[in-house]
């Protein structure tokens, strides 16, 4: 980076600020990555103290109080079991969160170690990979992850390792197309000149100057997360015991008397299309603060 | 050209080898043993072991690969656990219902993405730009499931003003299946009161599908458009006199259009993986609502090989779209 300021630095005298200042700085003036910050907070929030907002267990529930419509006490009603459906949303944040940044940590991890071994050594190693990334990329992603579930069994952390695979050659391509450009680029040639070798010049020199795609790509692959597990849950793929509060299965549970009691699908399907459209604007957000071409 | 096609034909080849090396690990490696998977818990061992036989799970593993692979040449995939029904027949039985459902969400897609990309991208930066662009953001984030349910609700349960599943009144309507895609096949029969219905049944599930497409082709226009809009041909054909319809048709359409085309492919998997959440909502009986029932009844070899061979088809669908945007791109053509 120093060299790289060095050889222009005489216009950029005037403003030499680092990338991710700048870019943050950006960040902070675009609509869409505030409102998109504010909403994830908001779930954040919700998720680290859902004991506090429940006002009740969300597990349990009292038969005779099944089916009650939207009141003080339930402000979105409770389900066939008598279980409260706002306590349930309110803890499904933790799962849903958890959930999808489990599997975009798993997904980034693998997916940019062999993102970076086909970027770095090319040759065979890199045929291996991408070609192996072709085949994953072409199973339709809700079907691959059906028959990772299946074949992993029914659980929470299965159904993160699900998604997880999906995100894998999506961060392996993306990490690889950066690495490839960067190799042209003159501070890497330079870095070269100078002695640097293996590790050191992939680690200290090149995978700083790819982050930004990634990062951008990890937000939306967020948005993915959350609907890919309330899709599997939706599917009766989600979590074993099915007392667990997930939104996507608090969806299916209810569709069959969808005329009698549509509350209980609404909300749950509100708290998914909101916790998306948070990732997703963040995520947009970051793409432009982070896009050397739209800098002004 | 010819030789841009051979080149991409010969590049399925590995993947086709490595999806079925895939799939058919996927069932090998189940914890669990598909045999005891069929014959239940109070199974005997030697009962399993006849099942495991006549499987073929006794031999060794790359014995078993060749077979299955020799299955593969012969359109063979075994038969499901459950109703022991050829599985590939199965397939082909149902989807015509799920490339119907699928072509009407891609038709709605492509016909209201296009034009709302232009139009937005022609007034870029205006409220309704950017309300579009909001509206297109909502509709990438709305989960298929849960618009389907709302759709339902409201058009078939509380309006009650189009059907809530299925593909036709079978009441009313009874012609032959020919093509079992049920528009085709009332067109055929020569019943427009047929046409008519199967419509009306294709409207909410083929919406309800077609959202998140027609959200991403509008965004994917209308960069396109806005791009296209700064080039110089673009301002010279203005300059000389064209009239905008033209302008926009010949020279800004044409040009845009190229990066769509690539999306059309790409979202052939969403709308193939969606498909499953779609059918299984509107009772439509295509080939997603039959892996959803092997899924709830742990039918392993129809998820398997329906996994495989739609996957198969969005393999298939962008290699047609490769060439074709070979064919529309003239500067691929020749390099």
């Amino acid at each position: 980076m120093s060299q790289a300021s060095a050889t222009i630095g005489a216009e950029r005298q005037e403003r030499s600020v680092g990338l991710w200042a700048d870019a943050l700085r950006r960040m902070r003036r675009s609509p869409a990555a505030i409102i998109g910050a504010t909403i994830i907070g908001f779930f954040v929030v919700v998720a680290i103290f859902a004991p506090f907002i429940a006002p009740f267990d969300p597990t349990r529930g009292n038969l005779a109080d099944s089916y009650l419509p939207p009141s003080w006490e339930h402000p979105f009603g409770t389900n066939v079991q008598g279980q409260d459906v706002f306590s349930r949303i309110v803890f499904g944040t933790r799962l849903t969160l958890g959930i999808a940044v489990l599997s975009v940590v798993i997904g980034v991890s693998v997916g940019t170690f062999f993102g970076a071994l086909a970027g770095y050594f090319r040759g065979w190693v890199d045929a291996v990979i991408m070609r192996s990334v072709d085949i994953m990329l072409s199973i339709p992603g809700l079907l691959f992850a059906i028959a990772v579930v299946t074949w992993l069994g029914r659980g929470v952390v299965q159904i993160a390792v699900a998604i997880a695979v999906l995100n894998v050659p999506i961060f392996a391509r993306i990490l690889r197309g950066s690495l490839l450009a960067l190799r042209e680029t003159d501070y890497v040639t330079a870095a070269r000149a100078v002695g640097v070798r293996g590790p050191t010049l992939l680690l200290r020199h090149m995978l700083p100057n790819a982050l930004g795609p990634l990062i951008v790509q990890a937000t939306l692959a967020l948005a993915t997360a959350v609907i890919d597990a309330a899709a599997l849950g939706f599917l009766g793929l989600g979590p074993p015991d099915p007392r667990t509060p997930e939104w996507g299965t608090m969806l299916s549970d209810t569709y069959r008397y969808l005329n009698s009691a549509v509350y209980l699908a609404f909300f749950p399907g509100i708290a998914i299309v909101l916790s998306v459209l948070g990732f997703n604007l963040l995520g947009d957000g970051m793409r432009e603060a982070l896009d050397p071409r739209l800098r002004r | 050209m010819g030789k841009f096609i051979v080149r991409r034909l010969l590049l399925l080849i590995p993947i086709l080898v490595g999806l079925s090396l895939l799939i058919f690990l996927f069932i090998r490696l189940l914890p669990g043993d598909p045999a005891s998977a069929i014959l239940g818990e109070r199974a005997t061992p030697e009962s399993i072991a006849q099942v495991r036989a006549a499987l073929g799970l006794d031999r060794p593993l790359h014995e078993q690969y060749l077979e299955y692979l020799g299955g593969l040449t012969r359109l063979d995939l075994g038969r499901s656990f459950l109703t022991n029904r050829d599985v590939v027949g199965d397939f082909l039985q149902r989807f015509p219902a799920t490339f119907e459902l699928t072509a009407a969400a891609m038709i709605f897609a492509l016909g209201l993405g296009i034009p709302l990309g232009m139009f937005t991208a022609k007034r870029r930066g205006s409220w309704i730009d950017q309300a579009g662009t909001v509206i297109s953001l909502v509709g990438i984030s709305i989960p298929i499931f849960f618009l389907g349910l709302m759709l339902k609700f409201l058009f078939a349960i509380n309006w009650q003003i189009l059907p809530d599943s299925g593909r036709i009144d079978l009441v009313h309507y009874s012609f032959e299946r020919i093509t079992n895609m049920m528009t085709v096949d009332a067109l055929l029969a020569g019943s427009p009161g047929g046409f008519v219905d199967a419509l009306r049944h294709l409207v909410l599930p083929g919406v309800a599908l077609g959202t998140i497409p027609l959200a991403i082709i509008m965004r994917i226009t209308r960069a396109s458009v806005v791009d296209v809009l700064n080039e110089d041909y673009v301002r010279t054909a203005n300059a000389k006199g064209l009239p905008g319809r033209i302008v926009d048709n010949r020279h800004v359409l044409r040009n845009a259009m190229l990066p769509v085309v690539t999306v059309i492919g790409l979202q052939t998997g969403l709308l193939l993986g969606g498909a499953i959440l779609t059918e299984t909502i509107f009772g439509w009986g295509g080939v997603g609502k039959w892996i959803y029932d092997a899924v709830v009844a742990s039918d392993y070899q129809v998820i398997q090989s329906g996994v495989l061979l739609l996957a198969l088809i969005f393999v298939l669908v962008n290699l047609v779209v490769d060439v074709s945007y070979a064919f529309l791109n003239p500067r691929i053509r020749y390099s």
